[in-house]
């Protein structure tokens, strides 16, 4: 035998659920415009996209977040080290001083006033008002000299032919690439695939927000502890901070 | 002064059209080893993400600082008004033109993709010293084409003074331009000096007149005209002053990097450390290119020997190329300081000295520059009177 319908209750469920879609739905709209950039609207200096690593967090011998970066990027090794492509790296620092030795993830540190920025003759290597740093692999001639003024390493030339390209994230050879910030996922809205990575193994070594807004976490945090710059005597104000070192 | 007399050379010898041909071989192998290049990308050099610039760059920085200086002998005739060298003003202008059109084709044949030179024509970013040069090369090849064309012109001639001293100018900002791209990498030890501008001056001086009396002792010699003791004397005793004064730069430049502390590292490295790029400083840069040319030329047992002449002029020439091979390889050999005070390893050769050994295909493309130069300067000196007819001491003077 099935229970009697209760009409009453069941109408009185429907008219709150409704009431509750019309009040939260606009909120709902509303953050999704204030977060994931439609195609069509300019990027924002009022937004500055960093990240903050905190090396003591950071496993030695752990690559999560190369992995990450590897297969987001659809980047394949030639077995040819010295001209593969590298967009993140992980180095190994020992203090001569003291012995102490540390490990973290080393890639475009997206500076403000970025060195491969300057020295580019066509343009091609830009900034977007948000702080990413990136190429525009239709008007890089493959000069290198962006190469030549990076103080952190952080490009590499395409030496060869590609394979195993992704859509979101196009490469050439004869052009020069490295870390986008993954902008492609940024831009909806997304955190880099290296951060993703580092959190799902447990490390949380990597943080991604937003510099300019003092209510991100990565915000907060560098309120809190700090962060440093790499060659921070070159003022470059990076978008990547390190924290232990 | 007697008026000079210019005149096309024959060009119609075996031996003429052998070195025709035989440069139009070396070109050849050179497109052959850029095809070769571009088809299978760069990993077949010996260029990597760690030395991102290799031999091509040695041959093309040396090409187009020694074209601004091949221009010397021109301005010191119409800007310095020491009419002995005017004779010499027509060639020394078409070398200049010759020696930077080899020196960029090496340097566009490298690069990643040549076939967007349109767009290093169409796009500037202005903040880069690069797109300076590249407005400072295009501008040099209208100004050294107009000053040659007011020579040769009568009717433009009054016009020439002027246009002798447009062009004195503007090769002194262009070696400046080509000094900066290495001054201005803040980031590497090497390069982080506004000196390198004025270092590149007295070098293009020095290179780009060895060069010229190569060229003007074989022209000379191998279509028989007349050559005088006198000029190739000044010339010598010229090329003195200069080599002197390039040793005089890389000292002080050595000097001021060792006070400071921070420069300790590459300073060390290319002095006594750095095993290939120490040889070359110390044995190609220094004692080949610098002090065996000097005591050479003013050596008086063989002060008038043409034969001196010339071996003086290809050691110069020999010393450029070891220069350029010290500042632009040796110079990103060097382990770039990213962590200072910490020991820095990992699998992207960080921390550690950089490998290179140049490819063939890199070699034949920097030769095959050469090769462009000498092609044009042979080719237009039989079209065109750009050679006096005699230039025996009377006519000198």
């Amino acid at each position: 035998m099935s229970d009697p319908v209760n009409h009453s209750r069941r109408r009185f469920l429907e008219k709150s659920a409704a009431v509750g879609a019309v009040t939260i739905a606009p909120g709902i709209l509303l953050h999704q415009v204030a977060s994931a950039k439609p195609d069509e609207q300019a990027v924002s200096s009022t937004v500055r996209w960093g990240m903050l690593i905190n090396t003591t967090k950071c496993e030695q011998g752990c690559t999560d977040c190369i992995d990450a970066c590897n297969t987001e990027h659809g980047l394949v090794g030639n077995n040819r080290p010295e001209s593969d492509t590298q967009y993140i790296r992980k180095v190994t620092l020992r203090d001569k001083q003291t012995g102490h030795e540390l490990s973290l993830p080393l890639m475009c540190q997206h500076c403000e006033t970025a060195p491969c920025v300057d020295v580019c003759p066509t343009g091609a290597s830009f900034k977007r008002k948000d702080g990413i740093a990136l190429v525009d692999k239709h008007i890089c001639i493959g000069c290198r000299y962006c190469m030549m003024a990076c103080p952190f390493k952080a490009r590499s030339f395409v030496h060869e032919e590609v394979r195993n390209q992704t859509l979101s994230a196009p490469r050439g050879k004869g052009t020069v690439e490295s870390c986008t910030m993954c902008v492609h996922r940024v831009d909806k809205d997304q955190i880099p695939a290296c951060v993703e990575a580092c959190g799902k193994g447990k490390h949380e070594a990597m943080v991604f927000g937003d510099l300019n807004d003092p209510n991100s976490e990565i915000s907060k945090e560098l309120e809190k502890h700090g962060g440093k710059q790499i060659r921070a005597d070159l003022q470059l104000n990076t978008g990547v901070r390190y924290q232990g070192i | 002064m007697k008026k000079i007399e210019y005149t096309e050379i024959e060009g119609k010898s075996l031996a003429y059209w052998g070195l025709l041909g035989g440069l139009g071989l070396i070109m050849l192998v050179g497109l052959l080893a850029v095809w070769h290049m571009e088809h299978e990308g760069h990993y077949v050099t010996g260029m990597t993400n760690q030395i991102v610039w290799g031999m091509p760059h040695v041959f093309a920085v040396f090409l187009i600082v020694a074209a601004s200086g091949a221009l010397n002998v021109a301005s010191i005739a119409s800007v310095f008004k020491k009419e002995e060298y005017e004779p010499l003003a027509r060639l020394s202008g078409l070398l200049a033109i010759a020696l930077l059109a080899g020196g960029l084709v090496v340097l566009l044949l490298d690069l990643g993709r040549p076939d967007r030179l349109i767009v290093a024509m169409t796009y500037y970013n202005f903040k880069s010293i690069f797109a300076w040069n590249i407005i400072l090369y295009t501008g040099f090849f209208a100004i050294v084409g107009i000053y040659i064309w007011f020579m040769m012109d009568h009717s433009m001639y009054r016009f020439k003074k002027q246009a002798g001293f447009a062009a004195f100018v503007w090769r002194l900002i262009l070696t400046t331009g080509t000094g900066s791209i290495f001054g201005f990498l803040v980031a590497r030890s090497a390069y982080d000096a506004a000196m390198m501008a004025p270092m590149f001056i007295t070098m293009s001086f020095s290179f780009g007149l060895a060069i010229f009396i190569l060229v003007l002792l074989a022209s000379y010699h191998w279509t028989g005209r007349e050559l005088g003791d006198e000029i190739v004397a000044r010339l010598r005793n010229l090329l003195g002053v200069f080599v002197a004064a390039v040793l005089y730069f890389v000292a002080v430049y050595h000097l001021t990097n060792l006070y400071i502390t921070e420069h300790h590292g590459v300073e060390k490295f290319i002095l006594m450390e750095g095993g290939q790029y120490t040889k070359v400083f110390w044995i190609g840069q220094i004692i080949l290119g610098g002090l065996l040319p000097l005591a050479l030329i003013y050596a008086p047992a063989v002060r008038n020997s043409r034969k001196t002449l010339t071996l003086i002029c290809a050691l110069v020439i020999l010393g450029g190329l070891a220069t350029m091979y010290t500042i632009i390889i040796g110079g990103q050999a060097y382990p770039l300081e990213i962590f200072p005070g910490y020991e820095v390893s990992s699998n992207f050769f960080d921390g550690v000295v950089n490998n290179y050994t140049p490819s063939p295909y890199e070699i034949a493309l920097g030769i095959g520059g050469v090769a462009v130069s000498l092609v044009i300067v042979a080719f237009v000196i039989k079209v065109l009177p750009f050679l006096p007819t005699s230039l025996a001491d009377k006519q000198s003077n």
